[in-house]
């Protein structure tokens, strides 16, 4: 299968401080990767860089063949307008921890959003689209609701009808139930482990080991700004090589 | 009558509660401190009206005469319109030195705090002299005599604009601060542009916080804008200060002035009720 995000040698510094130190890693077409590691690990920082909500120091991402928020000019990597960094991201479904939906629109009129105005689509039929979706996500009765009269569960549904509106090639989330109650943490699950199903490429930051062992076709572990070791989650959950994922894993089981 | 009962002695046998301790009537607390409260100031209010409406200095007959006679009326129009004209001046280049102050480039954001600074620190009647007496400074501008293009009413425009924008800015600020981070990151992640974000997004979730301050400001610049009639603009104080000089009832023009800024006042609080309430949308809880 093709490659749909090849990650080269990314470094990100926050001040003093080097969050990614060299990351290099690759996703194909229609698998999920989730990546895994103990907070600050870097794992959420590398899923913004992949679509440039976070600007690399050095390296370079491509998605789909594209490379992220740069021109390579010669030897030279020249940064994009900002107006072409937005066209990139509309191939890009991008799902946060904390929902950030838009308080002062309705249910409808956050999905709606994007495709009417990043796409052009005519309203009427992006309006049918979002309806579609919401029924995708289960909640077709809650389209004229606004986010706060909603459970975070499905806030974070509505987040990745959102996400899906823009029919991206690629959809990213960071820690999608982090932020929920418990018993609302399978609702979104099963949404994602849909999407799954469909052969939707996806990669995700999470801390659900069970999801990771039942959806990924590759589990990622992270510690310290880098990679510590890759494959499916038989082998990195299971029967990890390194000893960071063993220490890891034994305080998250 | 004493209070020593249980703290000193041994802990007596507890309260034997009946089983339906439901039924028990509950007495609530005598309130006397509220009520002779309540009283003094029912006493004192009463005794401020009807002096007012007794003393007869106040002329009421000749408040209603004035109230609604041409003079008072124009003197009212002008100042309703410089009052619009200085909140939409002033708001707009507040919105500006607000973004300026918030963007990434630290010219724009040191010359937005320098002005803010600037305008906040001089009083408002300094700085209508100061405009109205420009012509000190530069006799000619654009080929044209400086007085002949600072009339007062013009003077008065650029005064309070320049003075309104300084505060606006830092209204507008904290209400673009007031939004949530991760809003702007959502809209940039599902490629908004630029300008989506700042109108569709940003700015109506930042105006609850901008349109209670904003109402404020309005309110005291409706009156703010009495302090013209020094350089003999004719608002609506000096509309009647054009009568008393003339008639000398100093304060039955002084209440007909007085009675109409509270109108104004009071419709313009109303007003504000409903433009909050039109930016509460999607703040209430669960249904």
């Amino acid at each position: 299968m093709s490659v749909m995000v090849d990650i080269r040698s990314v470094h990100k510094s926050f001040g003093p401080l080097e969050v990614l130190k060299g990351i290099d890693l690759s996703v194909r077409a229609g698998e999920v990767t989730v990546v895994l590691g103990p907070s600050g690990s870097g794992k959420s920082t590398l899923l913004r860089t992949i679509n440039h909500l976070e600007k690399v120091d050095r390296g370079a991402v491509s998605v789909d063949g594209t490379l992220i928020g740069y021109r390579r000019v010669g030897d030279r990597l020249h940064e994009l307008p900002e107006r072409e960094v937005l066209k990139q991201r509309t191939r890009i479904g991008f799902v946060f921890q904390n929902f950030h939906l838009f308080p002062h629109l309705t249910v409808v009129e956050n999905v709606v959003e994007a495709p009417v105005s990043a796409l052009k689509r005519p309203r009427e039929q992006a309006v049918r689209d979002a309806r579609r979706l919401l029924e995708r996500v289960g909640l077709a009765d809650k389209a004229d609701a606004y986010p706060k009269q909603l459970s975070g569960g499905q806030q974070q549904r509505v987040a990745i009808a959102r996400a899906l509106a823009l029919e991206p090639k690629l959809l990213l989330f960071d820690e999608p139930t982090s932020a929920l109650d418990p018993e609302l943490v399978g609702e979104v699950l099963d949404v994602i482990r849909d999407l799954a199903r469909q052969g939707t490429t996806m990669i995700v930051v999470t801390h659900e080991i069970g999801f990771a062992r039942e959806v990924a076709d590759t589990v990622v572990f992270m510690a310290d700004g880098r990679i510590v070791e890759q494959g499916p989650p038989g082998q990195v959950l299971d029967a990890p090589r390194e000893e960071r994922t063993r220490a890891f894993l034994s305080k998250v089981l | 009558m004493s209070s020593d009962t249980t703290l000193t002695k041994a802990p007596a046998a507890p309260d034997d509660l009946p089983v339906h301790a439901d039924e028990l009537p509950i007495v609530p607390q005598r309130r006397l401190g509220q009520w002779t409260a309540a009283a003094a100031v029912l006493v004192l209010l009463g005794l401020s009206v009807t002096s007012v409406l007794r003393n007869r200095a106040f002329q009421w007959d000749v408040v209603a005469d004035y109230f609604t006679s041409d003079s008072v009326l124009r003197g009212l129009w002008l100042t309703l319109w410089l009052t619009a004209v200085v909140m939409v001046l002033g708001f707009a280049l507040g919105t500006l030195l607000a973004a300026a102050r918030l963007s990434a480039n630290p010219v724009l954001r040191a010359v937005s705090w320098g002005y803010v600074w600037l305008f906040r620190s001089i009083p408002i009647l300094v700085q209508l002299l100061l405009w109205f007496n420009i012509g000190a400074l530069y006799p000619h501008l654009f080929g044209v005599r400086t007085v002949d293009l600072f009339t007062p009413i013009a003077v008065a425009i650029i005064g309070l604009t320049l003075h309104e924008a300084a505060y606006a800015a830092e209204v507008v600020r904290g209400g673009i601060l007031s939004v949530d981070r991760g809003q702007v990151e959502a809209a940039q992640a599902l490629g908004l542009s630029r300008w989506r974000r700042w109108w569709r997004i940003v700015l109506p979730q930042a105006m609850r916080a901008i349109v209670p301050p904003a109402g404020n400001m309005l309110i005291g610049t409706l009156k703010g804008t009495s302090i013209v009639s020094v350089i003999a603009v004719q608002d609506l104080l000096f509309s009647v200060q054009l009568v008393y000089h003339r008639t000398y009832q100093v304060i039955p023009l002084l209440m007909v002035a007085t009675v109409w800024y509270t109108v104004v006042t009071s419709v313009l609080s109303v007003g504000q009720y409903y433009v909050e309430k039109r930016y509460a949308r999607g703040t209430g809880a669960a249904r």
